[in-house]
Order: structure tokens, then C-alpha cells, then sequence
């Protein structure tokens, strides 16, 4: 195999340094650059692997670099660096092309697995071979997208949050993306430089679910071979966090109630404690509450993890982040799909903006991958989605005037975030009278 | 047998297990092994918003304390050692260079809730001040998963793997001799 070239753009020279022994300790070939200038006449001298990034340079910023390069060379594989505060920079990166973003500081593991899975992608592009596997199992976690009002608050709690070392519970229906806020707590918390462990305790049986917690020793039971660390105990330092926690089990509640309390506990079959230094964030679209009532959930696991709560909308309360999710859906899957980014037929659009996505997000995000699948053409049909437009809302022919007049003017608000300025401009009616009727109709901005 | 390799335990860390290293150290490398005392102060190199010391400014002072020209240095210390732009490192060295340094801070069971285990520690810490003078012989990362230069980036890679050399890394280490 020959020796794979990697070019490394950053104005730190302390990051340029480190970057480059890592790379050539990993066998690479590697060149440095210390801003878009330099890099652009390495790139003269030949094609590199893997081209990494830093997105806020003085002179030419990442941004505006990346553009020169793909000119330079259509095919770069580019990994953008970036401070967490700029993810949103990097997001657009990701858009125009660049296959994945590292935050600073950069765990180590992930370092590796970005460049490892960047050079899998070379090399199956190579072989014109067509990924079938889908981004999210080749990149770090999806950004949070959501210029809504309702989503900016949940931003707003969640950069509060974080800084704290508290309990957070999550609420929100299935799909609304509660473990992408659980990463986003963990990725700004100082907990980050150590893991984020999750478990979705819904989905994993009662019995294999406490070795999953809690690890065993060996021989613990039929089928133990080794001794496993339980999720518990890889959370040290970090995040631990709790799927569907509403599901738990009884006894599970005890055992968990009392890690919280001591953090101390020991695996199955084994009489040494170990210690957990972890924070706790779990997330549950059931009614914790009525569990509560109804003696499902214990009360005193309730309160002690009931400390802080982010609850997520459903995708319907923010209608205006459905489109910029679905782009961002095409986005993704166009570089997985190794597609050309597909575009939305305004019919597309119309029955995305009019369905009530009882899956949310994820339902979204598996609509647009399917419909990129069967689709043609640049362009996505009303066809490719298989929304089942007319079970979920009445047909607009079945409707009063003055109801459509209300589904209309909701569905433009939503358009806008609320914005009445806006909405009257494209409603074609003055601010004074749409004030009017969204009082008449009680809608809520 | 080509120039020696000194060993400093830093500022007087001395686990129990240190002549073990030694003796490891000088069944595997094919090269003479010093054990060396050597203290600086560490202040300059912590940086208080990460509580971790910065490795390569670490290592450049190491260099500075090399006591032969020709050998190799590897400092082992137990702080929490960072390079700039990752999380911790488990150690550094320069390719082909002469200095590498190795901290057993994220080797410890304890950094990981769990009971003290002196015989693993001393097992990871003997693998990893391998696999860093590895890097200080010029040996890049090695797919085998058995061999020390394999690289790992979680404690538990480091216990997939053995303290020696692959075969092919072998005999590369052994052609830098002759
Ligand atoms: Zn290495
Ligand atoms: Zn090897």
C-alpha cells in the first residue's frame, strides 16, 4: 500500500505540531500549512488523502479554503476543526462537502475513527462502489438543527445546563432527537474530555440489561466467559446516559437508586466495589408522573433524578425547522449515497409542511432516505414520500373556508417562527389583520 | 548492541514494579537499558483548565536532559499529560527522535472507578514505554493486534495487546542495530 499523504491547516503551530507527529506516528506522510495560502500551493505539488481543516484561521477562514481546494481537487477529503462554540459553522461545511468536523479538544478515539472511516470512504469511492451504509454509522453525531423559537429555548436550557453537574431528564415523544441534546449536555460540560455512555434501557431485556449496567466477573452466569466492565463504570469521569428510563424495571429502580446515591456498587458476581464518578442524564418519552401515580415508577428515583428538565416539541410544534431538517437530510445521505445533493418539488414540500409527523425527526429523516433511494432525478417528488397526507389531516376540499384559513395561516407562521411580519407579507394581509386572526383562531405563535 | 536507552522514573515516582520495567524493557529492545533520577519542575507544562501537564513541552525539556548523544530518553511520569488539540494522550515521542514520554495516569484501574491492580498497571505501563520507544526507533503503527506498536486510544486496546514486537517490527527494530 502506498504511503497515504495527509495535509494538516491550522495558524496554531502547538495544534500543527501535535497533529503532524500523531499523523506520522499512524504511518502517514504529512504536510502542514499554516493558513489557506500555503496549503493552496502545497496542493499544487499533488493530491493529498485527507485534508485537515481548522475553520477559523486569520486571512482565508476554513470556509472560504475549503471552497479553493474542491476547485484545486473536486474529490478532497476534508475533516474540519472547530471549537464546539462553531459547530454550527462546521455544519455548513458538512453541506458543502467536507466529510466530517472534529470538536476541539478531540478525543483521540474519535480522531481515529474519523480518518479511518474517511480513508474507507476513499477507498470504496475509488472501487466506484456505492456506500450503502448509512452516515450516522460513519460520523459523529448529527448536529441539532432548529432555528424555531421553541427549539432555540431548548438550546438556550441546554447551554444553561451544562455547565452544571446536575441530573437532566430529557422528555420528548419518540424521534424528537433526545440523545443528540444528551451529547450536546456531555460535549459542553467538563466532562468532555472523558466518554459519553449510553444504554437505552428500553430496549435491552430486564435480565442482560443489569450486566449491562453493572458488568459481571467472570462466571457471574451461564455464558460469562469474562469479566466486562458495565456502562456504569465506563461513565467515570463522563456522562452516563439513560434511554427510556421510564422502562425500567422494579428491581432495576432499587439497584439504580442506590448507584445514584453511594455511586458505588459492584458488578454481578463480584464482591469488590467499584467507584463511578459520573453524570447523570436520562431521557423517557412515557409520563414519569401518572408512573409515579400509578406506583410504576418509585418516587424517591423520581425526585432524585427529576432535578432539571429539557422537554423537547414534537417536529409538528416546529413546523419551520421541518424543510431545513429535510435539506440536511439530503445532505447527509447524498454523501453517504455518494448522490448529488437532491432538491425538494414545491408539491414535496407542501405535504412535508402539512403532515403531522407522529415519528418526528427520525420519521423525517427515514422518509428522506427512502425517497433518495427510489427517487429520480434531481428531484424529489411528492411520490418518493410515502406520507399518508389524508389519514392524518382533513382533505382541504372537506374543510370549512374559515378552517382552511386557519391551517393556512398556522402553517405560514410556522414557515416564519413566528414572525407576524413576515407572515402578513406572504399572507398578503396587513400586520394589524393578521393579529386579528390569530387571536380570532387562538393560535399560538 | 547500539546506544543505550535511559529510563527516569520523574520526580521520584517510583511504582514497586520499576526494576520490572526495566527488565522488560531490556528483554525487548535490543539495546542497553539505564535507569536514570531526574526531577524538573513540572509547573510550566500545567495548564490548571485542563489539570493535565502539556506532553510535548515535556518532552522537549527531557531532550534537554539526555545524558549521552546518540541514546534515547523516556520519561514516565503519573500526571495526566494532553497535546494540544486531543483530549489526554497516554504518552508521546518523536518519530525517529530521541525522547518519548509516557504517563500512567489513564493506565491506573483507579482512573476508571475500579479497585488498584498494580500487576496491570505495571503490564500497561511496560507496553506503553515499548510502544513510544517504538516510535523513537522509527516504527509507525503496526495492524497486527497482537504487536506492541499497534496504536490504542482506550486503555482496554492496550490490554488487547502484547508487550513485544511483532515479527516485521522486530526485525525493523533489529536492522536499525546492525
Ligand atoms: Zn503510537
Ligand atoms: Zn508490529
Amino acid at each position: 500500500m502506498n504511503q497515504r499523504k495527509i495535509l494538516i491547516v491550522d495558524d496554531e503551530l502547538s495544534v500543527r505540531k501535535s497533529l503532524e507527529e500523531w499523523f506520522r506516528e499512524d504511518g502517514f506522510q504529512v504536510e502542514t500549512a499554516e493558513d489557506g495560502e500555503a496549503a493552496l500551493k502545497k496542493m499544487l505539488a499533488g493530491p493529498y488523502d485527507i485534508i485537515i481543516i481548522d475553520l477559523k484561521m486569520p486571512g482565508m477562514d476554513g470556509m472560504t479554503l475549503q471552497k479553493r481546494v474542491r476547485e484545486v481537487d473536486r474529490d478532497a477529503t476534508i475533516i474540519i476543526l472547530t471549537a464546539y462554540a462553531s459547530v454550527e459553522t462546521a455544519v455548513e461545511a458538512l453541506k458543502q462537502g467536507a466529510f466530517d468536523y472534529l470538536t476541539k479538544p478531540v478525543d483521540p478515539d474519535d480522531l481515529s475513527h474519523v480518518v479511518q472511516n474517511a480513508l474507507r470512504q476513499k477507498e470504496l469511492a475509488e472501487e466506484n462502489l456505492r456506500l450503502k451504509e448509512k452516515v450516522s454509522e460513519l460520523s459523529l453525531p448529527t448536529p441539532i438543527i432548529g432555528q424555531s423559537p421553541k427549539m432555540q429555548h431548548v438550546l438556550d436550557l441546554l447551554r444553561t445546563v451544562a455547565e452544571t453537574d446536575s441530573t437532566v431528564v430529557i422528555r420528548g415523544e419518540s424521534g424528537t432527537g433526545k440523545e443528540l441534546i444528551a451529547r450536546a449536555i456531555h460535549a459542553q460540560s467538563r466532562r468532555r474530555y472523558f466518554p459519553i455512555v449510553a444504554v437505552n434501557c428500553g430496549s435491552i431485556p430486564e435480565t442482560l440489561l443489569e450486566s449491562e449496567l453493572f458488568g459481571h466477573e467472570k462466571g457471574a452466569f451461564t455464558g460469562a466467559q469474562y469479566r466486562r466492565k458495565g456502562k456504569i463504570e465506563l461513565a467515570h469521569g463522563g456522562t452516563l446516559f439513560l434511554d427510556e428510563i421510564g422502562d425500567i424495571s422494579p428491581k432495576m429502580q432499587i439497584d439504580l437508586l442506590r448507584v445514584l446515591e453511594t455511586k458505588r456498587f459492584t458488578r454481578l458476581g463480584g464482591d469488590q466495589e467499584v467507584t463511578s464518578d459520573f453524570r447523570l442524564v436520562c431521557a423517557t418519552n412515557k409520563d414519569l408522573e401518572k408512573l409515579v401515580e400509578e406506583r410504576a415508577f418509585r418516587e424517591d428515583l423520581y425526585y432524585r433524578i427529576n432535578v432539571f428538565t429539557i422537554q423537547l416539541p414534537p417536529l409538528r410544534e416546529r413546523a419551520g425547522d421541518i424543510l431545513p431538517l429535510a435539506r440536511h437530510f439530503v445532505q447527509k445521505y447524498a454523501r453517504a449515497m455518494a448522490k448529488p445533493p437532491m432538491e425538494f418539488s414545491p408539491e414535496a414540500e407542501a405535504v412535508m409542511l402539512a403532515y403531522r409527523w407522529p415519528g418526528n425527526v427520525r420519521e423525517l429523516e427515514n422518509a428522506v432516505e427512502r425517497a433518495m433511494v427510489i427517487g429520480k432525478g434531481p428531484t424529489i417528488q411528492r411520490s418518493d414520500l410515502p406520507l399518508a397526507l389524508d389519514a392524518e389531516s382533513p382533505d382541504p376540499k372537506d374543510l370549512s373556508l374559515e378552517a382552511l384559513e386557519k391551517q393556512h395561516i398556522e402553517r405560514v407562521l410556522a414557515q416564519h417562527n413566528g414572525n407576524v411580519t413576515q407572515s402578513a407579507q406572504v399572507l398578503r394581509i396587513d400586520r394589524a389583520t393578521l393579529y386579528h386572526k390569530i387571536k380570532r383562531y387562538g393560535l399560538r405563535r | 548492541m547500539g546506544p543505550p536507552v535511559f529510563v527516569a522514573f520523574l520526580n521520584g515516582y517510583t511504582p514497586p514494579w520499576a526494576d520490572q520495567v526495566i527488565e522488560r524493557l531490556a528483554a525487548t529492545l535490543p539495546y542497553p537499558i539505564r535507569r536514570v533520577d531526574l526531577r524538573f519542575d513540572l509547573r510550566p507544562y500545567y495548564a490548571p483548565e485542563r489539570r493535565q501537564h502539556h506532553a510535548t513541552l515535556l518532552l522537549a525539556t527531557l531532550l534537554r536532559h539526555l545524558p549521552e548523544p546518540g541514546g534515547k530518553i523516556v520519561g514516565i511520569t503519573c500526571e495526566d499529560l494532553f497535546i494540544p488539540v486531543l483530549t489526554f494522550v497516554f504518552g508521546q515521542s518523536q518519530l525517529d527522535g530521541p525522547a518519548a514520554v509516557v504517563s500512567t495516569y489513564r493506565l491506573h484501574n483507579e482512573s476508571y472507578g475500579l479497585p488498584a491492580d498494580e500487576e496491570l498497571l505495571r503490564a500497561r505501563t511496560v507496553k506503553e514505554v515499548v510502544h513510544e520507544l517504538g516510535h523513537a526507533f522509527g516504527l509507525v503503527h503496526c495492524r497486527d493486534q497482537r504487536c506492541v506498536m499497534r496504536a490504542s486510544t482506550y486503555v482496554e486496546e492496550v490490554d488487547l495487546k502484547d508487550a513485544g514486537f511483532c515479527d516485521t517490527c522486530r526485525t525493523m527494530i533489529a536492522a536499525r542495530t546492525a
